[in-house]
């Protein structure tokens, strides 16, 4: 956990008092909408169908208890009780109002959380691995070199207004949980040859209404120069990048239409006329930032306690454990996913009630630090192996220990047509639809890994281009349909997915599905060959002929 | 539902209204014969042609104080002579969202 | 509009040129790019101070051979969502070294400010007379910086590392 200081939560105080003045404007007239709308996007906060919505940041999905308590109460004080965690690892309030907004910013900046540049065409949250700084493969902790973009970024004043948005992410493990390649910049921490930390830098990934795969630009950045690196990328964006069209603004559009190497070119002139930059990052700096950094005092622990051979036993808590509990660099502790895509719940939804029950849990079980992952699920990142039976009976509790992680029920979706003014169609009820197609957890478990986005318009915020099966809403006379897709991925082989027919209305997406499911089951090699391999190895033709035999 | 965010052209295509959200709260609220605003969908004023609909939309988006995104939006009369949205998109606006929230309200 | 110069409202000594209007010999002007490099040594060189508004839509490149002859460079904000000028400035001030005034134009407002002041700009023709009147209150909002630009102003990491040392000498 990164500990703000005085500096840290002085910057956040301002912002807030910044906020308040800009927000007494906008409600006396003195600012329009239109010079408002950008200030208040820069702090997180949307006009959708039946209210504002309130993005807050959650830096690269981390939390302390306190924070998330703080969460919960926000949720009560100025919302209706609950939040949505995002597919960026921030937490989301449907129904805050403008007005209360100073205070609900206020509020939070007391435990160090903000909402600055969630949205707006800036730089917006630094996203990383749920994993970070525990996982077993993992070469050093990213979030060191994220907080570091994170502050690098934050009211910068060169890259405030460029020409759309620009996302980060940053991955240190081999498989990329942070979906790196498919972001503005994705940055893959490694070391080189000589044992020196450095990026693997990719520019130009991102959904939306033309999905790209990133392009590495270079294969290795070392730590110190990675600041500067970045400030020359943004530089070229910010003067280069589209401002007549705001479907083609984005960085992916400018390196497609230059080309990767004359955009490197560009990227490395500019680089080398910075000369020997102040941003570079020497040693006695990156040790500042990773002084911040507390990590738990483990204790020294047997990989197979008492506790957890007796509960063997239960199956229920069984198929809980091989489903949700993954293995921790540190013996005897383990990283537990915490599912928030109930059966028929709405995904990536929490009330406030639950929050403040995980925070508790968090406190007794986790080192009170608490992870946000992009699917929309939390972790407790530091539990004790001999935790986990009594852990597990807290958590089901609360309703988060579905045990369908990673499986066909752990559906991603954004908010869609219930919430979003940018919508064509619902996305909720249908995921609610296919987690009751698919509660049975035997045949989810048969099923293996699959992973379900579903977006209710092009922005794709709910990654449906990079599902194994994606399902994209849109219009047709006036009524919703659905395009479905298959074969996209978000790791480190990431992939677009393919469309495999004509678009299907609302009632039939799930019987889709359905039939996606099972011409994989016939089709699939072996049982543990996964779906995703499965559609890799024949292509789309099998299934679209089974589920377009009788449409 | 195409975003009527991306309106360009004016043309109606039936009976229409004008709507938006309040500012200070984000509350949807319908543009009145009174150069007003209601929550209540039954006081918006309709509109039967593009003219009408681009004057009362001028005047709307004349509030900047009051209101933000305004936009013209269809609705349907019933028998009865009420006012009800005229897609999923005004009736999600103007009932609430289709599934259950998470907390009862 | 009001000119913002030093924080504070002040007179604007030099005058907009049109591109169809005579240039007088002395007295300040600014002019429009395209009529600058048109004659860049003559217009350099005369008796009164010369400016020029430069488009954000080209490099400042072609402008570097006569910065040191300018006294005024006015950079554009078509509207206050368009950041280019933000670039533009600071490669002026921080690599090209520009001494001279650096003139925030266009639409020129309130919530702006500390940017412009951390890009380089040192004058700016504000468009609202209230945000002009609140310019030196509003370049007060923000104590604490990240980044570092080249307006001096020491970042939260270097102060952080400042106290450490100091911390340490301390012992």
């Amino acid at each position: 956990m990164y500990a703000y200081d005085e500096l840290d939560r002085t910057l956040i105080n301002e912002r807030v008092s910044e906020f308040r003045d800009q927000v007494k404007r906008r409600l006396s007239g003195e600012l329009t909408e239109d010079e408002f709308k950008m200030l208040r996007l820069q702090n997180g906060v949307y006009l959708q169908l039946h209210a504002y919505m309130f993005r807050v940041a959650i830096p690269y999905g981390t939390l302390s208890s306190k924070q998330l308590r703080r969460l919960a109460h926000v949720a009560r004080r100025y919302d209706r009780g609950y939040g949505h965690f995002t597919t960026r690892q921030n937490i989301q309030f449907n129904w805050i109002k403008l007005a209360e907004l100073p205070d609900a910013l206020s509020d939070l900046a007391e435990v160090g959380i903000h909402a600055m540049q969630t949205s707006g065409n800036n730089t917006r949250n630094v996203t990383s691995d749920q994993w970070a700084g525990v996982a077993p493969d993992e070469v050093e902790d990213p979030r060191i070199w994220s907080e570091l973009l994170r502050q690098y970024t934050t009211l910068h004043p060169e890259f405030s207004f460029l020409p759309r948005k620009f996302k980060f992410a940053i991955t240190a493990s081999k498989h990329d949980r942070a979906a790196i390649k498919v972001h503005d910049i994705g940055l893959r921490l490694h070391k080189n040859a000589q044992g020196e930390t450095g990026f693997e830098v990719l520019v130009g990934g991102g959904l939306g209404r033309t999905p790209f795969i990133g392009k590495t630009i270079k294969p290795f950045v070392a730590g110190r120069d990675l600041l500067s690196y970045v400030e020359a990328i943004l530089r070229v964006y910010n003067q280069y990048g589209r401002r007549d069209n705001i479907y083609k603004a984005r960085i992916k559009i400018l390196v497609h239409e230059l080309g990767i190497e004359k955009f490197a070119k560009e990227v490395e002139d500019e680089w080398l006329q910075m000369g020997d930059s102040v941003l570079a990052l020497d040693d006695a700096v990156v040790e500042e930032i990773r002084s911040r950094f507390t990590y738990p005092v483990y204790e020294k622990l047997p990989h197979m306690p008492e506790e957890l051979k007796k509960a063997a036993h239960d199956p229920h808590f069984e198929a809980w454990r091989k489903n949700s509990v993954a293995p921790h660099k540190v013996p005897g502790y383990a990283i537990v996913t915490l599912s928030l895509k109930p059966v028929g719940g709405p995904p990536g939804d929490a009330t406030a009630d639950q929050m403040d029950a995980i925070a508790a849990l968090a406190d007794k079980y986790s080192f009170s630090e608490i992870r946000v992952g992009h699917e929309q699920n939390l972790a407790l990142p530091h539990v004790a192996r001999r935790d986990l039976p009594a852990l597990w009976r807290e958590l089901d509790k609360i309703g988060v220990a579905t045990p369908n992680v990673n499986l066909v029920s752990d559906i991603i979706a954004c908010p869609g047509l219930d919430y979003c003014s940018l919508a064509n169609a619902r996305s909720i009820p249908i995921a609610q639809e296919l987690t009751r197609r698919f509660a049975n957890h035997d045949t989810a478990n048969l099923i293996g890994r699959l992973h379900i986005n579903i977006s209710g318009c092009i922005n794709a915020c709910g990654h449906h281009h990079v599902g194994h099966i994606g399902i994209l809403g849109v219009e047709k006379n006036g009524e919703e349909f659905y395009q479905i897709t298959i074969g996209g991925r978000a790791d480190e082989n990431a992939e677009v997915g393919t469309l495999i027919g004509p678009a299907v209305p609302y009632g039939e997406v799930a019987d889709v599905v359905e039939d996606i499911v099972e011409a994989y089951l016939a089709l699939r090699a072996r049982p543990d060959e996964l779906f995703i391999d499965t559609v890799k190895r024949l292509g789309v033709e099998p299934f679209r002929e089974r589920v377009y035999a009788t449409r | 539902m195409t975003s009527p965010l991306e309106q360009k052209k004016i043309r109606i295509a039936g009976p229409s209204i004008v709507t938006a959200n309040r500012t200070w709260d984000g509350v949807v609220i319908y543009r009145t014969a009174q150069q007003g605003w209601s929550a209540d969908l039954s006081d918006a004023a309709i509109v039967r042609t593009s003219d009408e609909a681009r004057a009362l939309l001028a005047e709307s988006v004349a509030d900047d104080v009051g209101a933000v995104g305004a936009y013209i939006a269809p609705v349907e009369i019933n028998g009865g002579g009420q006012i009800k949205p005229g897609n999923l998109r005004e009736h999600i606006r103007s009932e609430g969202v289709t599934i259950d929230l998470p907390v009862p309200a | 509009m009001p000119l913002v110069k030093n924080g504070k409202i002040s007179g604007d000594a030099f005058v907009h040129v049109a591109d169809d209007a005579e240039i007088p010999d002395d007295g300040a002007i600014l002019i429009s790019s395209a009529r600058f490099l048109d004659d860049p040594q003559r217009l350099s060189s005369r008796a009164g101070k010369t400016g020029v508004i430069w488009p954000n839509n080209r490099d400042v490149d072609d402008l570097v051979p006569y910065l040191d002859r300018l006294a005024v460079i006015g950079l554009v904000f078509p509207t206050f969502r368009d950041g280019r000028a933000y670039s533009q400035a600071r490669l002026l001030r921080e690599r090209h070294l520009y001494r001279g005034e650096l003139r925030a134009t266009g639409q020129v407002l309130r919530d702006q400010f500390v940017f412009m002041l951390r890009a380089g700009f040192d004058a700016f023709e504000v468009k609202k007379a209230s945000d002009a009147e609140a310019f030196a209150l509003t370049a007060k909002r923000y104590s604490v910086f990240y980044q570092p630009t080249g307006d001096g102003r020491i970042t939260a990491l270097h102060q952080r590392m400042q106290q450490r040392h100091s911390e340490s000498a301390g012992q």
